[in-house]
């Protein structure tokens, strides 16, 4: 089954004859088996090549992503699919990509754009946040940015210096950017498809040491969930997702986190506590009511973040957890968060991320009575 | 038209090609040929600034217009010639007005281009209606000329909302504040459209600081690369608030920043409308026939303060002012068209009631209490409103309403 959402293609017409002929040959050749085995690169992949099928307004750029694919492979044979036209690379200048995204989306395109990596992405600061951000606040709503931002983040790769950095707090601090950050393949999939539908410009965060994380995935069933949304105007989008159901204290995470959060619960459950653990999937928009509903059952919570936790994400969510829950709380809410230290050498970032041990002591400390 | 093949000229080329630019080999291998002038010649500017119609209002031979072979520019018709210089005595008198009434109170700022609008006057006129402009916050004539209603134009200043009109529906991109930002989004919005097939072409507007922002740098590179229609043009006011020209580059002009980009750049004397009208419309004409991008620097000067919170006094002298009120664009454009017999008194009182008529609705435009409505913070932050938005409006709502309730006098008490 091919993808039936169309957006702005008709306003904009045809690409080229070329494009369509490409897009053509791409459907006829794509899977269409069931349930199979594949990472979050490849789900990451697919959503953006059945986006440009469903779109011919949907371009692809950045640096390195046409021939090479990206140095992530994410996006792999876009270019020999669609063409140089709809998937290209672009001179070396992150302020430049995210500029020209804007003029191109401010003329009927659906820009989705790669920063290489997060530390990166600074150059382009200025653009995302005083024209991506502002443009359609400014302009009362005349003028939208259906632009997606992706961006490689956080750190656990071993990666050397500005290749490590949780940079969703910048982001999610400005008034007018979404902040969404998948944590499984299907959600890489489905949430890089509603970014694209959005006419709001997102920040899509990509937690890159999960880029090879692996599960079993119905490629057609989330298409066939895709565009059923599409038609029912529907969609996960803004809502936090119940990762593991527990009722003794609720793990708050996203993106890097959430695996590492697992797996604190499933540590906890051998020693008979029943841990909770929330993906917030979105940053912004945020989910209070799902992670609220969470830890009035629990009335216990430890936020989860690889980001340093100053003025960061997790002190947001601690803030409104605490404003919502506070009667419901047994204990104050902890965070386990990279400390207050720029990213460390790869030698020493084990000490620095959250682990299944700091996690559990965390919630060792929420003052159990017993 | 089809998309270009060569659009991404790196990454193009097959293992045999040789690596190389072949975008830029193409375009200047065209301008050899069809200006029989040598890619040098072709991508540096004249030697000297293009003039037309000297300070005097005298229009100069053309063996001293300063062009050479290559760059040489025919004289805009009669009635562009006309309808330039009426857009040049409505933009004085904006510049003027709007002056005045932030002198008054009545707007918060007004960036003055007293002085500039010639060039504001022919970078809106050498465009096509389906071009796109995009101006800095000291370009409001500019917009007005390519038709923006001119309170709608002035809101940014107003105060009430950061800008007042659809830049799609007259494609004018909204006036920008952030140095150079906006000449990426000429070069995004020109992109979209050769990918399209469209003949658009951009012009995408800012001053000599913005030159040594990193954007400038960018905008001009990826334009140059994906062989775009963008016309960069370059006010160069000699100020940058008040640094001059000398601190922001030691360049032979900024018209010659082109060459490293592999674009023709050329520079024109920004008081002249003449000249300006010649070498943009040349550059917009060669753009949409598919030459790539160009760079155009017009030397002018801003005859008045950066805005009205700043003291020219401060960092520049009397006589340089006076030399440039000898320069000015309006006076001597008004001495060509007399002498010619292009414009009578009856004529010239016609475009003063004009310009009149454009300046009282901005008094009266700027002077109306518009109101506000406090929910319109909320309304636009995105497509749809947050919970989150939607819960601090009704928090807004609720204060608005206990503090109606309560009575003006008791603020304090309504809001503890």
């Amino acid at each position: 089954m091919s993808p039936t959402v169309t957006t702005s293609s008709e306003v904009n017409g045809n690409v080229s004859a070329a494009t369509a002929r490409a897009a053509a040959k791409a459907a006829a050749t794509a899977e269409s088996t069931g349930p199979q085995t594949i990472t979050l690169a490849k789900a990451l992949n697919t959503a953006m090549a059945d986006a440009m099928h469903a779109d011919s307004s949907v371009l692809v750029f950045g640096e390195d992503v046409g021939m090479l694919g990206g140095v992530f492979r994410i996006t792999d044979g876009l270019t020999k699919t669609f063409g140089e036209s709809r998937c290209f690379d672009t001179p070396l200048a992150e302020s430049g990509i995210v500029g020209m995204a804007v003029g191109m989306a401010m003329n009927g395109m659906r820009p989705v754009i790669e920063m290489q990596f997060d530390a990166f992405a600074y150059p382009a600061f200025e653009q995302i946040v005083s024209h991506v951000a502002k443009m359609h606040n400014r302009t009362k709503g005349a003028v939208k940015l259906p632009i997606v931002i992706r961006v490689p983040y956080a750190g656990g790769i071993g990666g050397v210096e500005h290749h490590c950095d949780s940079s969703e707090s910048y982001y999610a601090h400005t008034a007018g950017l979404k902040v969404f950050t998948p944590a499984t393949v299907a959600d890489g999939y489905r949430m890089l498809r509603e970014a694209i539908d959005s006419d709001d410009p997102v920040m899509f965060m990509e937690p890159k040491k999960l880029y090879w994380s692996k599960d079993l995935v119905d490629l057609e069933g989330l298409r066939a969930e895709h565009a059923a949304n599409a038609e029912r105007g529907t969609s996960s989008e803004g809502r936090a997702a119940v990762a593991r159901p527990g009722t003794d204290a609720t793990l708050i995470a996203y993106g890097p986190s959430v695996p590492t959060a697992l797996a604190a619960a499933a540590a906890a459950a051998e020693e008979g506590r029943s841990l909770e653990v929330i993906d917030v999937r979105s940053i912004v928009p945020f989910d209070d009511e799902t992670v609220c509903a969470s830890v009035r059952k629990t009335g216990r919570a430890v936020v989860i973040a690889e980001a340093h936790g100053f003025a960061s994400v997790s002190s947001e969510i601690v803030a409104r957890v605490q404003e919502r829950c506070f009667h419901y709380l047994a204990a104050p809410i902890r965070r386990v968060t990279g400390f207050d230290v720029p990213y460390p050498a790869p030698k020493l970032e084990h000490y620095y991320l959250p682990g299944v041990d700091r996690i559990l002591d965390a919630v060792d400390d929420l003052q159990w009575e017993d | 038209m089809t998309i270009s093949a060569d659009h991404t000229a790196l990454g193009q080329h097959s293992p045999e090609e040789p690596a190389g630019n072949h975008v830029t080999e193409g375009a200047a291998a065209e301008a050899v040929r069809k200006f029989g002038i040598t890619v040098e010649d072709y991508m540096l500017p004249a030697r000297h600034q293009i003039q037309m119609v000297d300070q005097d209002g005298t229009l100069n031979p053309h063996t001293e217009q300063g062009a050479q072979p290559g760059h040489e520019y025919s004289l805009p018709g009669d009635a562009e010639l006309l309808a330039a210089y009426e857009q040049l005595v409505v933009g004085r008198r904006v510049n003027d007005q709007n002056s005045a009434l932030v002198r008054q109170g009545r707007m918060a700022v007004y960036p003055s281009s007293h002085g500039q609008e010639a060039c504001q006057v022919a970078a809106a006129l050498c465009l096509s209606d389906g071009d796109w402009i995009f101006p800095t916050y000291r370009d409001s004539v500019a917009v007005m000329a390519r038709g923006v209603d001119p309170v709608q134009t002035m809101t940014l200043f107003r105060g009430d909302w950061h800008s007042g009109y659809d830049p799609a529906k007259h494609k004018v991109g909204i006036q920008c504040t952030p140095l150079t930002t906006q000449l990426l989004h000429a070069v995004g919005v020109a992109h979209a459209a050769k990918l399209r097939g469209e003949d658009t072409v951009v012009l995408a507007m800012c001053g000599d600081g913005a030159t040594s922002e990193g954007d400038f740098h960018e905008a001009l590179n990826f334009a140059a690369v994906f062989h775009l229609p963008v016309v960069f043009f370059v006010q160069n006011n000699q100020y940058a608030i008040s640094v001059p020209l000398a601190h922001q580059s030691v360049a032979p002009s900024l018209a010659h920043k082109a060459v490293g980009y592999g674009m023709a750049g050329e520079r024109v004397d920004g008081n002249d409308v003449v000249a300006l009208l010649a070498v943009l419309g040349r550059a917009v004409k060669l753009a949409r026939e598919g030459s790539g991008p160009l760079l155009v620097e017009a030397h002018t000067y801003r005859m008045q303060a950066h805005t009205n919170a700043d003291d020219a006094t401060r960092y520049r002298q009397d006589s340089e002012v006076a030399q440039w009120v000898a320069r000015d664009p309006l006076k001597r454009m008004q001495t060509y068209l007399t002498d010619r017999g292009l414009l009578d008194d009856d004529g010239a009182a016609r475009i003063t009631d004009k310009a009149e008529a454009i300046a009282t609705q901005l008094r009266e435009g700027l002077g109306e209490d518009v109101p506000v409505d406090p929910q319109d913070l909320f309304r636009y932050v995105f497509s749809t409103p947050t919970p989150q938005l939607k819960e601090q409006s009704a928090l807004l709502a609720d204060e608005l309403a206990r503090d109606a309730s309560a009575g003006a006098s008791s603020d304090t008490e309504a809001t503890k």
